[in-house]
Protein backbone atom coordinates (compact mmCIF):
# COMPACT_ATOMS: atom_id res chain seq x y z
CA UNK A 1 0.00 0.00 0.00
CA UNK A 2 1.42 3.35 -0.97
CA UNK A 3 1.79 6.33 1.33
CA UNK A 4 -0.56 8.23 -0.95
CA UNK A 5 -3.28 5.66 -0.27
CA UNK A 6 -2.81 6.14 3.49
CA UNK A 7 -3.22 9.87 3.18
CA UNK A 8 -6.44 9.42 1.27
CA UNK A 9 -9.72 8.01 2.42
CA UNK A 10 -8.25 5.10 4.36
CA UNK A 11 -10.05 4.28 7.58
CA UNK A 12 -8.00 3.00 10.45
CA UNK A 13 -8.71 0.60 13.25
CA UNK A 14 -6.98 0.44 16.58
CA UNK A 15 -5.24 -2.65 17.89
CA UNK A 16 -4.82 -2.60 21.66
CA UNK A 17 -3.28 -5.01 24.11
CA UNK A 18 -3.34 -4.38 27.85
CA UNK A 19 -0.90 -5.30 30.58
CA UNK A 20 -2.63 -5.09 33.91
CA UNK A 21 -0.63 -5.23 37.12
CA UNK A 22 -2.58 -6.34 40.17
CA UNK A 23 -1.24 -6.22 43.72
CA UNK A 24 -2.39 -9.31 45.56
CA UNK A 25 -4.00 -8.73 48.95
CA UNK A 26 -1.84 -11.14 50.90
CA UNK A 27 -0.88 -10.48 54.52
CA UNK A 28 2.84 -10.50 53.76
CA UNK A 29 5.13 -9.71 50.84
CA UNK A 30 6.02 -12.06 47.98
CA UNK A 31 9.36 -13.30 49.29
CA UNK A 32 9.56 -12.11 52.91
CA UNK A 33 7.36 -11.67 55.97
CA UNK A 34 7.03 -7.89 55.82
CA UNK A 35 3.45 -6.71 56.03
CA UNK A 36 1.72 -5.97 52.73
CA UNK A 37 -0.23 -2.84 53.54
CA UNK A 38 -1.04 0.33 51.61
CA UNK A 39 -0.44 3.73 53.18
CA UNK A 40 1.98 2.85 55.99
CA UNK A 41 4.68 5.29 57.11
CA UNK A 42 7.57 5.27 54.57
CA UNK A 43 10.15 2.51 54.96
CA UNK A 44 8.51 0.84 57.94
CA UNK A 45 7.57 -2.38 56.09
CA UNK A 46 11.06 -3.38 55.06
CA UNK A 47 13.54 -6.08 56.10
CA UNK A 48 16.94 -7.38 54.96
CA UNK A 49 15.27 -9.53 52.25
CA UNK A 50 13.19 -6.84 50.51
CA UNK A 51 16.04 -4.35 50.96
CA UNK A 52 18.24 -6.74 48.99
CA UNK A 53 20.89 -7.19 51.69
CA UNK A 54 23.67 -9.62 50.74
CA UNK A 55 23.27 -13.11 52.12
CA UNK A 56 19.49 -13.06 52.42
CA UNK A 57 17.24 -15.61 50.72
CA UNK A 58 13.74 -15.08 49.33
CA UNK A 59 11.02 -17.67 50.03
CA UNK A 60 7.86 -17.86 47.90
CA UNK A 61 4.56 -16.82 49.52
CA UNK A 62 2.23 -19.81 49.10
CA UNK A 63 -0.93 -17.69 49.13
CA UNK A 64 0.32 -15.44 46.32
CA UNK A 65 0.73 -18.52 44.11
CA UNK A 66 -2.76 -19.67 45.11
CA UNK A 67 -4.32 -16.24 44.37
CA UNK A 68 -2.71 -16.06 40.95
CA UNK A 69 -3.73 -19.59 40.02
CA UNK A 70 -7.31 -19.04 41.23
CA UNK A 71 -7.45 -15.94 39.04
CA UNK A 72 -6.18 -18.08 36.18
CA UNK A 73 -8.83 -20.72 36.82
CA UNK A 74 -11.57 -18.07 36.93
CA UNK A 75 -10.40 -16.75 33.55
CA UNK A 76 -10.10 -20.13 31.87
CA UNK A 77 -6.30 -20.15 31.81
CA UNK A 78 -4.11 -23.22 31.74
CA UNK A 79 -2.14 -23.63 34.96
CA UNK A 80 1.46 -24.56 34.21
CA UNK A 81 2.58 -27.87 35.63
CA UNK A 82 6.11 -26.51 35.93
CA UNK A 83 6.99 -22.92 36.59
CA UNK A 84 9.97 -20.92 37.80
CA UNK A 85 11.12 -17.44 38.75
CA UNK A 86 13.68 -15.37 36.89
CA UNK A 87 15.70 -12.27 37.58
CA UNK A 88 14.99 -9.23 35.46
CA UNK A 89 18.11 -7.10 35.70
CA UNK A 90 18.04 -3.35 35.44
CA UNK A 91 19.60 -0.32 37.10
CA UNK A 92 16.92 1.75 38.71
CA UNK A 93 16.71 2.36 42.43
CA UNK A 94 13.04 1.32 42.73
CA UNK A 95 14.43 -2.17 43.42
CA UNK A 96 17.29 -2.25 45.90
CA UNK A 97 18.65 -5.52 44.48
CA UNK A 98 19.17 -4.10 40.96
CA UNK A 99 16.85 -6.83 39.73
CA UNK A 100 13.22 -7.71 40.05
CA UNK A 101 12.15 -11.29 40.61
CA UNK A 102 9.66 -12.08 37.87
CA UNK A 103 8.73 -14.91 35.53
CA UNK A 104 10.13 -14.92 32.03
CA UNK A 105 9.53 -18.00 29.94
CA UNK A 106 7.59 -20.22 32.35
CA UNK A 107 4.68 -18.14 33.72
CA UNK A 108 2.20 -19.73 36.12
CA UNK A 109 -0.63 -19.54 33.60
CA UNK A 110 -1.09 -19.24 29.85
CA UNK A 111 -4.15 -18.76 27.64
CA UNK A 112 -7.64 -18.03 28.91
CA UNK A 113 -9.72 -14.96 28.26
CA UNK A 114 -12.20 -12.36 29.48
CA UNK A 115 -15.68 -12.29 27.97
CA UNK A 116 -17.02 -8.78 27.41
CA UNK A 117 -20.75 -7.99 27.87
CA UNK A 118 -20.93 -7.78 24.06
CA UNK A 119 -20.00 -11.45 23.91
CA UNK A 120 -16.54 -10.76 22.49
CA UNK A 121 -13.68 -12.71 24.03
CA UNK A 122 -10.46 -10.87 24.83
CA UNK A 123 -7.85 -13.60 24.87
CA UNK A 124 -5.15 -13.65 27.51
CA UNK A 125 -1.55 -14.42 26.67
CA UNK A 126 -0.34 -15.15 30.19
CA UNK A 127 -0.47 -14.29 33.86
CA UNK A 128 2.78 -14.25 35.74
CA UNK A 129 3.87 -13.55 39.29
CA UNK A 130 6.48 -10.99 40.28
CA UNK A 131 7.33 -8.54 43.02
CA UNK A 132 6.24 -4.91 43.01
CA UNK A 133 8.84 -2.15 43.07
CA UNK A 134 9.39 0.62 45.61
CA UNK A 135 7.89 4.06 45.16
CA UNK A 136 10.14 6.85 43.96
CA UNK A 137 9.52 10.53 44.49
CA UNK A 138 11.32 13.04 42.38
CA UNK A 139 12.08 15.98 44.62
CA UNK A 140 11.61 19.18 42.67
CA UNK A 141 8.77 17.81 40.59
CA UNK A 142 9.42 16.44 37.12
CA UNK A 143 11.92 13.63 36.86
CA UNK A 144 14.31 15.48 34.57
CA UNK A 145 14.32 18.60 36.73
CA UNK A 146 14.63 16.83 40.06
CA UNK A 147 17.78 17.28 42.12
CA UNK A 148 17.51 13.86 43.66
CA UNK A 149 15.15 10.96 44.15
CA UNK A 150 13.54 9.79 47.40
CA UNK A 151 12.54 6.18 47.81
CA UNK A 152 10.03 4.31 49.97
CA UNK A 153 10.54 0.54 49.82
CA UNK A 154 7.31 -0.45 51.60
CA UNK A 155 5.88 -1.55 48.25
CA UNK A 156 9.07 -3.29 47.11
CA UNK A 157 8.38 -7.02 47.19
CA UNK A 158 4.58 -6.84 47.37
CA UNK A 159 3.13 -9.75 45.32
CA UNK A 160 2.17 -8.49 41.88
CA UNK A 161 0.47 -10.43 39.12
CA UNK A 162 0.73 -9.25 35.56
CA UNK A 163 -2.17 -10.14 33.30
CA UNK A 164 -1.28 -9.77 29.63
CA UNK A 165 -3.88 -9.82 26.84
CA UNK A 166 -3.46 -10.66 23.20
CA UNK A 167 -3.92 -7.59 20.94
CA UNK A 168 -7.67 -8.29 20.80
CA UNK A 169 -9.04 -4.96 21.97
CA UNK A 170 -10.37 -2.71 19.20
CA UNK A 171 -11.41 0.49 20.98
CA UNK A 172 -10.99 2.51 24.18
CA UNK A 173 -14.53 1.49 25.14
CA UNK A 174 -13.67 -2.19 24.81
CA UNK A 175 -10.59 -1.60 26.95
CA UNK A 176 -12.81 -0.09 29.64
CA UNK A 177 -15.22 -3.03 29.44
CA UNK A 178 -12.34 -5.47 29.69
CA UNK A 179 -11.02 -3.73 32.80
CA UNK A 180 -14.51 -3.67 34.33
CA UNK A 181 -15.00 -7.41 33.81
CA UNK A 182 -11.51 -8.18 35.07
CA UNK A 183 -11.97 -6.01 38.14
CA UNK A 184 -15.27 -7.73 38.92
CA UNK A 185 -13.69 -11.19 38.75
CA UNK A 186 -10.77 -10.12 40.97
CA UNK A 187 -13.13 -8.56 43.52
CA UNK A 188 -15.26 -11.73 43.64
CA UNK A 189 -12.16 -13.87 44.13
CA UNK A 190 -11.01 -11.53 46.91
CA UNK A 191 -7.43 -11.71 45.63
CA UNK A 192 -6.92 -7.93 45.40
CA UNK A 193 -8.36 -4.61 46.56
CA UNK A 194 -8.43 -3.60 42.87
CA UNK A 195 -8.22 0.10 43.74
CA UNK A 196 -6.81 1.93 40.75
CA UNK A 197 -6.39 5.19 42.69
CA UNK A 198 -4.24 3.39 45.29
CA UNK A 199 -2.30 1.61 42.58
CA UNK A 200 -3.40 -1.92 43.46
CA UNK A 201 -4.62 -2.21 39.85
CA UNK A 202 -2.45 -0.54 37.20
CA UNK A 203 -2.74 -0.64 33.46
CA UNK A 204 -0.33 -0.13 30.57
CA UNK A 205 -1.49 -0.28 26.97
CA UNK A 206 0.19 -1.28 23.73
CA UNK A 207 -1.49 0.70 20.98
CA UNK A 208 -1.12 0.60 17.22
CA UNK A 209 -3.33 1.34 14.25
CA UNK A 210 -3.75 -0.26 10.84
CA UNK A 211 -5.93 0.33 7.80
CA UNK A 212 -9.31 -1.39 8.23
CA UNK A 213 -9.30 -4.77 6.54
CA UNK A 214 -5.57 -5.41 6.90
CA UNK A 215 -4.10 -7.91 9.32
CA UNK A 216 -0.47 -6.91 9.78
CA UNK A 217 0.17 -5.13 13.09
CA UNK A 218 1.40 -1.54 12.96
CA UNK A 219 4.26 -0.19 15.07
CA UNK A 220 3.06 0.12 18.63
CA UNK A 221 3.50 2.70 21.33
CA UNK A 222 3.36 1.67 24.97
CA UNK A 223 1.18 4.07 26.96
CA UNK A 224 1.75 4.27 30.70
CA UNK A 225 0.64 6.26 33.73
CA UNK A 226 -3.13 5.89 33.43
CA UNK A 227 -4.63 6.05 36.91
CA UNK A 228 -8.34 5.42 36.41
CA UNK A 229 -10.70 3.70 33.96
CA UNK A 230 -11.55 7.17 32.69
CA UNK A 231 -7.94 8.07 32.03
CA UNK A 232 -7.46 4.75 30.19
CA UNK A 233 -10.31 5.69 27.85
CA UNK A 234 -9.05 9.26 27.39
CA UNK A 235 -5.42 8.24 26.90
CA UNK A 236 -6.32 5.56 24.33
CA UNK A 237 -8.59 7.95 22.40
CA UNK A 238 -5.81 10.52 22.32
CA UNK A 239 -3.14 8.04 21.30
CA UNK A 240 -5.22 6.53 18.47
CA UNK A 241 -5.99 10.00 17.10
CA UNK A 242 -2.34 11.00 17.40
CA UNK A 243 -1.18 7.96 15.44
CA UNK A 244 -3.85 8.46 12.76
CA UNK A 245 -2.89 12.09 12.31
CA UNK A 246 0.81 11.15 12.13
CA UNK A 247 0.25 8.45 9.52
CA UNK A 248 -1.99 10.72 7.43
CA UNK A 249 0.73 13.35 7.55
CA UNK A 250 3.13 10.80 6.11
CA UNK A 251 5.08 10.32 9.33
CA UNK A 252 6.38 7.03 10.60
CA UNK A 253 5.20 5.76 14.01
CA UNK A 254 8.19 4.96 16.20
CA UNK A 255 8.17 2.27 18.83
CA UNK A 256 8.40 4.13 22.12
CA UNK A 257 7.03 4.53 25.61
CA UNK A 258 4.61 7.41 26.08
CA UNK A 259 3.30 8.75 29.37
CA UNK A 260 -0.29 9.90 29.76
CA UNK A 261 -0.56 13.43 31.19
CA UNK A 262 -3.98 13.58 32.83
CA UNK A 263 -3.91 17.36 33.33
CA UNK A 264 -2.97 18.25 29.77
CA UNK A 265 -4.95 15.38 28.25
CA UNK A 266 -2.16 14.06 26.03
CA UNK A 267 0.55 11.43 25.78
CA UNK A 268 4.19 12.43 25.46
CA UNK A 269 7.27 10.48 24.55
CA UNK A 270 9.46 9.62 27.52
CA UNK A 271 12.33 10.08 25.05
CA UNK A 272 14.16 7.23 26.68
CA UNK A 273 16.70 5.68 24.38
CA UNK A 274 14.60 2.52 24.20
CA UNK A 275 17.54 0.48 23.05
CA UNK A 276 15.80 -2.87 22.99
CA UNK A 277 15.74 -3.46 26.72
CA UNK A 278 18.33 -5.95 27.68
CA UNK A 279 17.12 -7.29 30.99
CA UNK A 280 19.38 -10.34 30.86
CA UNK A 281 16.74 -12.59 32.39
CA UNK A 282 18.06 -15.73 33.99
CA UNK A 283 16.57 -18.26 36.41
CA UNK A 284 16.82 -16.99 39.99
CA UNK A 285 19.31 -19.35 41.65
CA UNK A 286 17.83 -18.51 45.08
CA UNK A 287 14.45 -20.02 44.23
CA UNK A 288 13.66 -23.61 43.34
CA UNK A 289 11.04 -24.43 40.68
CA UNK A 290 7.32 -24.77 41.34
CA UNK A 291 5.27 -27.79 40.42
CA UNK A 292 1.53 -27.37 40.69
CA UNK A 293 -0.10 -30.73 41.45
CA UNK A 294 -3.42 -31.76 39.90
CA UNK A 295 -4.90 -32.30 43.37
CA UNK A 296 -4.05 -28.74 44.32
CA UNK A 297 -5.74 -27.40 41.20
CA UNK A 298 -8.81 -29.54 41.95
CA UNK A 299 -8.97 -28.13 45.49
CA UNK A 300 -8.69 -24.54 44.23
CA UNK A 301 -11.47 -25.22 41.72
CA UNK A 302 -13.69 -26.54 44.51
CA UNK A 303 -13.06 -23.35 46.52
CA UNK A 304 -14.01 -21.06 43.64
CA UNK A 305 -16.82 -18.63 44.58
CA UNK A 306 -19.72 -17.82 42.27
CA UNK A 307 -18.28 -15.50 39.62
CA UNK A 308 -19.85 -12.32 38.15
CA UNK A 309 -21.26 -13.84 34.97
CA UNK A 310 -22.86 -16.75 36.84
CA UNK A 311 -24.24 -14.43 39.51
CA UNK A 312 -25.67 -12.06 36.90
CA UNK A 313 -27.42 -14.92 35.15
CA UNK A 314 -28.76 -16.25 38.45
CA UNK A 315 -30.18 -12.86 39.52
CA UNK A 316 -32.06 -12.66 36.20
CA UNK A 317 -33.27 -16.25 36.51
CA UNK A 318 -34.13 -16.40 40.21
CA UNK A 319 -35.18 -12.83 40.95
CA UNK A 320 -36.61 -11.72 37.62
CA UNK A 321 -34.25 -8.74 37.35
CA UNK A 322 -33.47 -7.24 33.96
CA UNK A 323 -30.03 -7.87 32.42
CA UNK A 324 -29.26 -4.22 33.04
CA UNK A 325 -30.19 -4.31 36.73
CA UNK A 326 -28.36 -7.59 37.28
CA UNK A 327 -25.33 -6.21 35.43
CA UNK A 328 -24.96 -3.20 37.69
CA UNK A 329 -25.72 -5.09 40.90
CA UNK A 330 -23.01 -7.67 40.13
CA UNK A 331 -20.26 -5.21 39.17
CA UNK A 332 -18.54 -5.81 42.46
CA UNK A 333 -19.02 -8.46 45.05
CA UNK A 334 -19.90 -6.04 47.88
CA UNK A 335 -22.88 -4.66 45.95
CA UNK A 336 -24.03 -8.12 44.91
CA UNK A 337 -23.83 -9.42 48.48
CA UNK A 338 -25.64 -6.34 49.79
CA UNK A 339 -28.41 -6.75 47.23
CA UNK A 340 -28.92 -10.40 48.04
CA UNK A 341 -29.08 -9.68 51.77
CA UNK A 342 -31.71 -6.93 51.28
CA UNK A 343 -33.72 -9.01 48.81
CA UNK A 344 -33.74 -11.95 51.22
CA UNK A 345 -34.71 -9.88 54.29
CA UNK A 346 -37.32 -7.79 52.43
CA UNK A 347 -38.60 -10.84 50.57
CA UNK A 348 -38.69 -8.66 47.46
CA UNK A 349 -35.84 -8.64 44.98
CA UNK A 350 -37.57 -6.05 42.82
CA UNK A 351 -37.92 -3.57 45.70
CA UNK A 352 -34.34 -4.22 46.81
CA UNK A 353 -33.09 -3.58 43.27
CA UNK A 354 -35.21 -0.43 42.90
CA UNK A 355 -33.89 1.04 46.12
CA UNK A 356 -30.25 0.13 45.52
CA UNK A 357 -30.18 1.33 41.92
CA UNK A 358 -32.24 4.43 42.66
CA UNK A 359 -32.36 6.31 45.96
CA UNK A 360 -29.57 4.47 47.75
CA UNK A 361 -27.19 5.05 44.85
CA UNK A 362 -28.06 8.75 44.75
CA UNK A 363 -27.77 9.14 48.53
CA UNK A 364 -24.44 7.31 48.71
CA UNK A 365 -23.10 9.71 46.13
CA UNK A 366 -24.52 12.68 48.06
CA UNK A 367 -22.80 11.57 51.27
CA UNK A 368 -19.64 10.44 49.44
CA UNK A 369 -20.05 6.91 50.72
CA UNK A 370 -20.20 3.44 49.21
CA UNK A 371 -22.09 0.31 50.24
CA UNK A 372 -18.85 -0.76 51.90
CA UNK A 373 -18.52 2.43 53.97
CA UNK A 374 -22.14 3.37 54.80
CA UNK A 375 -23.34 2.27 58.24
CA UNK A 376 -26.76 1.35 56.85
CA UNK A 377 -27.07 -2.42 57.09
CA UNK A 378 -29.01 -4.51 54.53
CA UNK A 379 -31.42 -5.58 57.29
CA UNK A 380 -32.27 -1.91 57.96
CA UNK A 381 -33.00 -1.18 54.31
CA UNK A 382 -35.28 -4.21 54.30
CA UNK A 383 -37.09 -2.78 57.36
CA UNK A 384 -37.57 0.50 55.53
CA UNK A 385 -39.08 -1.33 52.56
CA UNK A 386 -41.43 -3.11 54.99
CA UNK A 387 -42.51 0.22 56.55
CA UNK A 388 -43.55 1.51 53.12
CA UNK A 389 -45.31 -1.73 52.19
CA UNK A 390 -47.27 -1.66 55.51
CA UNK A 391 -48.35 1.93 54.84
CA UNK A 392 -46.61 3.19 57.98
CA UNK A 393 -44.75 5.84 56.00
CA UNK A 394 -45.26 7.34 52.57
CA UNK A 395 -42.87 6.73 49.69
CA UNK A 396 -41.80 10.35 49.98
CA UNK A 397 -41.07 10.09 53.69
CA UNK A 398 -39.15 6.88 53.02
CA UNK A 399 -36.66 8.80 50.87
CA UNK A 400 -36.08 11.22 53.75
CA UNK A 401 -35.62 8.34 56.20
CA UNK A 402 -33.21 6.61 53.83
CA UNK A 403 -31.15 9.79 53.60
CA UNK A 404 -30.59 9.71 57.37
CA UNK A 405 -29.99 5.95 57.39
CA UNK A 406 -27.30 6.14 54.71
CA UNK A 407 -25.54 8.95 56.57
CA UNK A 408 -25.82 7.64 60.13
CA UNK A 409 -26.84 3.98 60.10
CA UNK A 410 -29.81 4.71 62.39
CA UNK A 411 -32.71 2.24 62.39
CA UNK A 412 -35.58 3.32 60.10
CA UNK A 413 -38.19 3.10 62.88
CA UNK A 414 -36.09 5.43 65.06
CA UNK A 415 -35.79 8.00 62.25
CA UNK A 416 -39.54 7.84 61.57
CA UNK A 417 -40.21 8.39 65.28
CA UNK A 418 -37.75 11.30 65.71
CA UNK A 419 -38.98 13.13 62.66
CA UNK A 420 -42.67 12.35 63.14
CA UNK A 421 -42.88 10.87 59.68
CA UNK A 422 -45.38 8.13 60.41
CA UNK A 423 -48.35 8.64 58.16
CA UNK A 424 -51.89 8.50 59.41
CA UNK A 425 -54.36 6.07 57.96
CA UNK A 426 -57.05 7.16 60.43
CA UNK A 427 -60.08 7.56 58.15
CA UNK A 428 -62.09 9.86 60.42
CA UNK A 429 -59.15 12.23 60.89
CA UNK A 430 -58.52 12.36 57.13
CA UNK A 431 -62.26 12.75 56.43
CA UNK A 432 -62.26 15.96 58.50
CA UNK A 433 -59.41 17.38 56.39
CA UNK A 434 -61.12 16.32 53.14
CA UNK A 435 -64.35 18.07 54.21
CA UNK A 436 -62.51 21.27 55.08
CA UNK A 437 -60.54 21.32 51.79
CA UNK A 438 -63.66 20.65 49.70
CA UNK A 439 -65.55 23.53 51.42
CA UNK A 440 -62.64 25.93 51.00
CA UNK A 441 -61.98 25.17 47.30
CA UNK A 442 -65.35 25.50 45.57
CA UNK A 443 -63.76 26.48 42.23
CA UNK A 444 -61.62 23.37 42.01
CA UNK A 445 -64.55 21.17 43.01
CA UNK A 446 -66.60 22.75 40.22
CA UNK A 447 -63.75 22.24 37.69
CA UNK A 448 -63.48 18.59 38.64
CA UNK A 449 -67.22 18.09 38.26
CA UNK A 450 -67.01 19.82 34.86
CA UNK A 451 -64.61 17.02 33.79
CA UNK A 452 -61.23 18.53 34.58
CA UNK A 453 -59.70 15.53 36.32
CA UNK A 454 -56.50 17.41 37.01
CA UNK A 455 -58.36 19.36 39.67
CA UNK A 456 -58.44 16.19 41.76
CA UNK A 457 -54.65 16.21 42.08
CA UNK A 458 -54.79 19.79 43.30
CA UNK A 459 -57.32 18.80 45.98
CA UNK A 460 -55.22 15.76 47.00
CA UNK A 461 -52.28 18.12 47.35
CA UNK A 462 -54.29 20.49 49.54
CA UNK A 463 -55.36 17.68 51.89
CA UNK A 464 -51.74 16.42 52.10
CA UNK A 465 -50.60 19.92 52.89
CA UNK A 466 -53.26 20.27 55.58
CA UNK A 467 -52.03 17.00 57.12
CA UNK A 468 -48.43 18.25 56.89
CA UNK A 469 -47.66 15.35 54.58
CA UNK A 470 -48.68 12.67 57.07
CA UNK A 471 -51.98 11.52 55.60
CA UNK A 472 -51.93 8.24 53.71
CA UNK A 473 -52.27 9.51 50.15
CA UNK A 474 -54.23 6.48 48.92
CA UNK A 475 -56.85 7.03 51.61
CA UNK A 476 -56.96 10.77 50.83
CA UNK A 477 -57.61 10.04 47.17
CA UNK A 478 -60.27 7.44 47.94
CA UNK A 479 -62.14 9.71 50.37
CA UNK A 480 -62.00 12.67 47.95
CA UNK A 481 -63.38 10.59 45.10
CA UNK A 482 -66.15 9.36 47.36
CA UNK A 483 -66.98 12.90 48.48
CA UNK A 484 -66.92 14.34 44.93
CA UNK A 485 -68.55 11.30 43.39
CA UNK B 1 41.86 -13.27 19.84
CA UNK B 2 40.66 -12.62 16.33
CA UNK B 3 37.02 -13.59 16.69
CA UNK B 4 35.76 -12.24 20.01
CA UNK B 5 32.11 -13.32 20.25
CA UNK B 6 31.11 -10.57 22.64
CA UNK B 7 30.59 -6.82 22.47
CA UNK B 8 32.49 -5.70 25.56
CA UNK B 9 31.27 -2.10 25.22
CA UNK B 10 27.65 -3.24 25.35
CA UNK B 11 28.30 -5.50 28.33
CA UNK B 12 30.14 -2.82 30.27
CA UNK B 13 27.34 -0.37 29.55
CA UNK B 14 24.73 -2.82 30.84
CA UNK B 15 26.81 -3.36 33.97
CA UNK B 16 27.38 0.40 34.40
CA UNK B 17 31.13 -0.16 34.44
CA UNK B 18 33.59 2.24 32.86
CA UNK B 19 36.46 0.11 31.58
CA UNK B 20 39.87 1.29 30.51
CA UNK B 21 41.08 0.07 27.12
CA UNK B 22 43.44 -2.31 28.84
CA UNK B 23 40.60 -3.72 30.97
CA UNK B 24 38.28 -4.02 27.99
CA UNK B 25 40.89 -6.05 26.11
CA UNK B 26 41.64 -8.25 29.13
CA UNK B 27 37.94 -8.94 29.90
CA UNK B 28 37.20 -9.62 26.24
CA UNK B 29 39.78 -12.34 26.39
CA UNK B 30 38.34 -13.79 29.57
CA UNK B 31 34.80 -13.75 28.19
CA UNK B 32 36.01 -15.50 25.08
CA UNK B 33 37.38 -18.28 27.27
CA UNK B 34 33.89 -18.64 28.75
CA UNK B 35 32.47 -19.04 25.27
CA UNK B 36 34.98 -21.77 24.64
CA UNK B 37 33.78 -23.61 27.75
CA UNK B 38 30.21 -23.26 26.54
CA UNK B 39 31.19 -24.57 23.13
CA UNK B 40 32.63 -27.65 24.86
CA UNK B 41 29.36 -28.13 26.77
CA UNK B 42 27.35 -27.72 23.61
CA UNK B 43 29.27 -30.58 22.02
CA UNK B 44 27.96 -32.98 24.68
CA UNK B 45 25.02 -35.28 24.03
CA UNK B 46 22.35 -34.22 26.55
CA UNK B 47 19.30 -35.72 24.80
CA UNK B 48 18.64 -38.00 27.74
CA UNK B 49 18.71 -35.18 30.30
CA UNK B 50 15.68 -32.97 30.83
CA UNK B 51 16.18 -29.21 30.93
CA UNK B 52 16.48 -27.64 34.35
CA UNK B 53 16.87 -24.17 35.73
CA UNK B 54 18.12 -25.32 39.09
CA UNK B 55 20.73 -27.80 40.30
CA UNK B 56 19.28 -28.15 43.79
CA UNK B 57 17.07 -31.26 43.85
CA UNK B 58 14.15 -29.44 45.51
CA UNK B 59 10.88 -27.94 44.40
CA UNK B 60 7.92 -26.08 45.89
CA UNK B 61 9.78 -24.47 48.76
CA UNK B 62 7.22 -22.00 50.07
CA UNK B 63 6.27 -20.15 53.23
CA UNK B 64 2.87 -19.50 54.76
CA UNK B 65 1.44 -16.03 54.27
CA UNK B 66 2.14 -14.66 57.74
CA UNK B 67 3.28 -11.11 58.41
CA UNK B 68 6.26 -10.73 60.71
CA UNK B 69 8.10 -7.90 62.37
CA UNK B 70 10.04 -5.62 60.05
CA UNK B 71 13.20 -3.63 60.67
CA UNK B 72 12.90 -0.45 62.70
CA UNK B 73 13.17 2.38 60.19
CA UNK B 74 16.36 3.87 61.56
CA UNK B 75 18.06 0.49 61.31
CA UNK B 76 16.73 0.04 57.76
CA UNK B 77 18.15 3.42 56.74
CA UNK B 78 21.39 3.04 58.67
CA UNK B 79 23.49 1.78 55.76
CA UNK B 80 21.95 4.08 53.18
CA UNK B 81 24.58 6.30 51.54
CA UNK B 82 22.11 9.14 51.90
CA UNK B 83 18.70 9.65 53.46
CA UNK B 84 16.21 12.44 53.75
CA UNK B 85 13.69 12.19 56.54
CA UNK B 86 12.09 8.74 56.31
CA UNK B 87 13.34 8.14 52.76
CA UNK B 88 16.34 6.65 51.02
CA UNK B 89 17.89 9.31 48.84
CA UNK B 90 19.66 8.75 45.54
CA UNK B 91 21.07 11.03 42.89
CA UNK B 92 18.34 12.07 40.49
CA UNK B 93 17.27 9.43 38.02
CA UNK B 94 17.90 10.42 34.45
CA UNK B 95 15.49 9.54 31.69
CA UNK B 96 16.48 6.51 29.74
CA UNK B 97 18.27 4.82 32.58
CA UNK B 98 15.40 2.56 33.58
Amino acid sequence: MSTAAIRGETNFEAVIGLEVHVELSTQSKMFCGCRNEFGAEPNTHVCPICLGMPGTLPVINRRAVEYLCKTGLALGCTIATDSKFDRKNYFYPDMPKNYQISQYDMPLTTGGGVQLPSGKLVRLNRIHLEEDTGKTFHAGGHMAAAEHTLIDYNRAGVPLMEIVTEPDIASPEEAEMYLGQLKAVLSYLGVSDVKMHEGSLRCDANVSIRPVGTTALGTKAEVKNMNSFRSVVRALRYEIERQEAAVRAGERIVQETRNWDEGRGLTYSTRSKEQAHDYRYFPDPDLVPLTIERETIARWKAEMPELPVAKRERLVREHGLSEYEAGILTEDVATADYFEAVAHAAKSAKQAANWLLGDVRRLLEKHELTLATTRMRPQQLAELIALVSAGTISGKAAKEVCDVMVATGEAPSAVVEQRGLAQTSDTSEIQGLVDAVVSANGDSVASYKAGKTKALEFLVGQVMKASRGKANVDIVRALLLERLG
Amino acid sequence: MADVPIDIDHVSQLARLALTEEEAARFSGQFSRLFEFIAELQALDVDAISATAQVIPLKNVMREDVAQACLPRDIALENAPAREGPYFKTPRILDGES
